[in-house]
């Protein structure tokens, strides 16, 4: 984690970059509108990069025109979560992807630990390695 | 959306000084709103209170846009509006053209339509209303959300009716995301009254209150003229003859729904000059022939012969 600045989760897209505004939130999620791909907001507060379904807030958005209205979820989720890592996917249901096609953070929590790693010593001098959040020491929902 | 709220937050170098002339002529050809008035004009018979209004509005948005070049800065205007009139004066057709009017104004972003009913908004048990009465908001951003029969909502003879949460958080919507959606409320004049008067949040958000008047029967005959026209169809002489007597006939008979009855009759209409033509098979026939609904196809209809309703068709009150 030495390399990571402030042990800020990076997954997904741009999340080496500065959090986006609502603004740039809002540009993403028109791209994904127009591409005709269902918009679901979800959270967590395991950040563990092997944790890939994370809690679904609300339904997915089907047949929505403009983003206002997932921005709006977007604040009531951070409103609900306020210190969970919440994502915007965009999932696109159309034969052979059937896939998400986007996936980014759009709030984090206020301080980030990261991860601990842990070397295991095992027969034959190899050596397991394996992470661990700092914060999911603590049960779910105090974590940060 | 962006742009313009970018340049309306930082000091904008460009804005014209308090001297400089207003094009007020350049704002219009610009907006192309002309184009919308004359086709509503073109397309829509009649409705001379409804058109006056649109024409109102179009001028408050348009006047509002140049103010805003000028950073006379006032609050986006409240649009949600009510249309009431009786059953197939036109409230669904002009709420669809409203969108149009609106996005070509840059007042909504997409100007789509989308049309709920009670079903849609409330739901059945304690929990479920919030999550649809929201899911159709969000559809309906960027457009306008109509909602038809909006007084059903209400149900004040139940107090624990789901409506009245699903009033709620319409109320919510429709103060705090003005930029976002218009809401139109459709029903009859009467019952809308009611509604208004027991829920007076709802009242003082409605803008515009605009009545849709029965058509005459000359207007309900240019209707039915155009109708075919677009469909391909006209009236021969006697024909248009029958029709006129038609519709004298069928204004006084009971589920009489305004243009919506005319398009009706017209199909029933179409429907017999098929079976004429048909029953005619054999002798030659002519592109004209195809176009023409003839005397005898309106008045086989029960209106003239038992002077009352077809039926089948019409068991039913009429539907859209
Ligand atoms: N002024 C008009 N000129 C031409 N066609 C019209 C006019 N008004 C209505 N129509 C036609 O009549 C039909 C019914 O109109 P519409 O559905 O808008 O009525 P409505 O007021 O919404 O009725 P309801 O209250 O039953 O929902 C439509 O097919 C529409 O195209
Ligand atoms: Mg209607």
């Amino acid at each position: 984690m030495m390399t990571n600045h402030g042990n800020r989760l990076t997954q997904g897209q741009f999340s080496y970059l500065p959090d986006l505004s609502d603004e740039q939130i809002t540009l993403q999620i028109k791209y994904a509108l127009k591409n005709g791909w269902a918009v679901n907001i979800e959270y967590t507060d395991d950040p563990h990069p092997r944790n890939t379904y994370w809690e679904m807030f609300g339904n997915p958005m089907f047949d929505l025109k403009d983003p206002a209205g997932i921005l709006m979820e977007i604040k009531e989720c951070r409103k609900t979560f306020p210190n969970h890592y919440i994502r915007v996917t965009a999932f696109d249901s159309t034969h052979g992807w059937e896939a998400p096609r986007m996936s980014y953070i759009v709030n984090r929590p206020e301080k980030e630990p990261g991860f601990r790693l842990t070397r295991e010593e095992r027969g034959g001098r190899t050596q397991g390695y394996t992470i661990q959040s700092y914060a999911s020491d603590r049960p779910e929902g105090e974590r940060y | 959306m962006g742009e313009t709220d970018i340049q309306a937050e930082k000091p904008d170098l460009t804005a014209p000084g308090d001297d400089a002339p207003v094009d007020l002529d350049a704002e219009f050809q610009d907006s192309h709103i002309q184009e919308i008035l004359d086709k509503l004009d073109r397309e829509l018979v009649g409705l001379k209170p409804v058109k006056t209004r649109i024409r109102e509005i179009a001028a408050l948005l348009l006047i509002d846009r140049l103010r805003r070049k000028f950073e006379l800065v006032s609050e986006t205007p409240t649009l949600h509006m009510c249309f009431t009139g009786n059953p197939g004066t036109g409230k669904t057709t002009v709420a669809m053209r409203m969108g149009e009017i609106l996005k070509r104004l840059g007042y909504v972003r997409e100007g789509h339509l989308v049309t709920v009913t009670r079903d849609d908004l409330v739901g059945q048990y304690i929990g479920h209303t919030a999550p649809k009465t929201k899911e159709v908001i969000k559809k309906a951003m960027g457009g306008v959300l109509f909602i038809d029969e909006a007084y059903y909502l209400y149900k004040p003879e139940n107090e624990r009716d789901y409506g009245a949460e699903s009033i709620e958080i319409l109320l919510q919507v429709m103060e705090n995301n003005r930029d976002d959606l218009v809401v139109i409320l459709a029903g009859y004049k009467d019952k809308m009254d009611r509604f208004f008067q027991s829920n007076p949040g709802m009242r003082s958000r409605v803008a515009h209150h605009i009545d849709f008047p029965d058509y005459s029967p000359g207007e309900l005959m240019d209707i039915g003229e155009l109708m075919l026209e677009e469909q391909k169809y006209q009236f021969s002489k006697a024909g248009a003859e029958a029709f006129r007597e038609y519709i004298s006939l069928r204004v006084t008979l009971e589920h009489f729904a305004n243009a919506r009855s005319i398009r009706n009759a017209l199909d029933r209409a179409r429907l017999r000059q098929a079976n004429r033509l048909f029953a005619k098979r054999g002798s030659p026939l002519k592109k004209a022939d195809l176009m023409t609904i003839e005397s005898e196809d309106i008045r086989a209809s029960r209106v003239f012969v038992e002077g009352r309703l077809d039926a089948k068709l019409n068991e039913a009150p009429e539907q859209p």
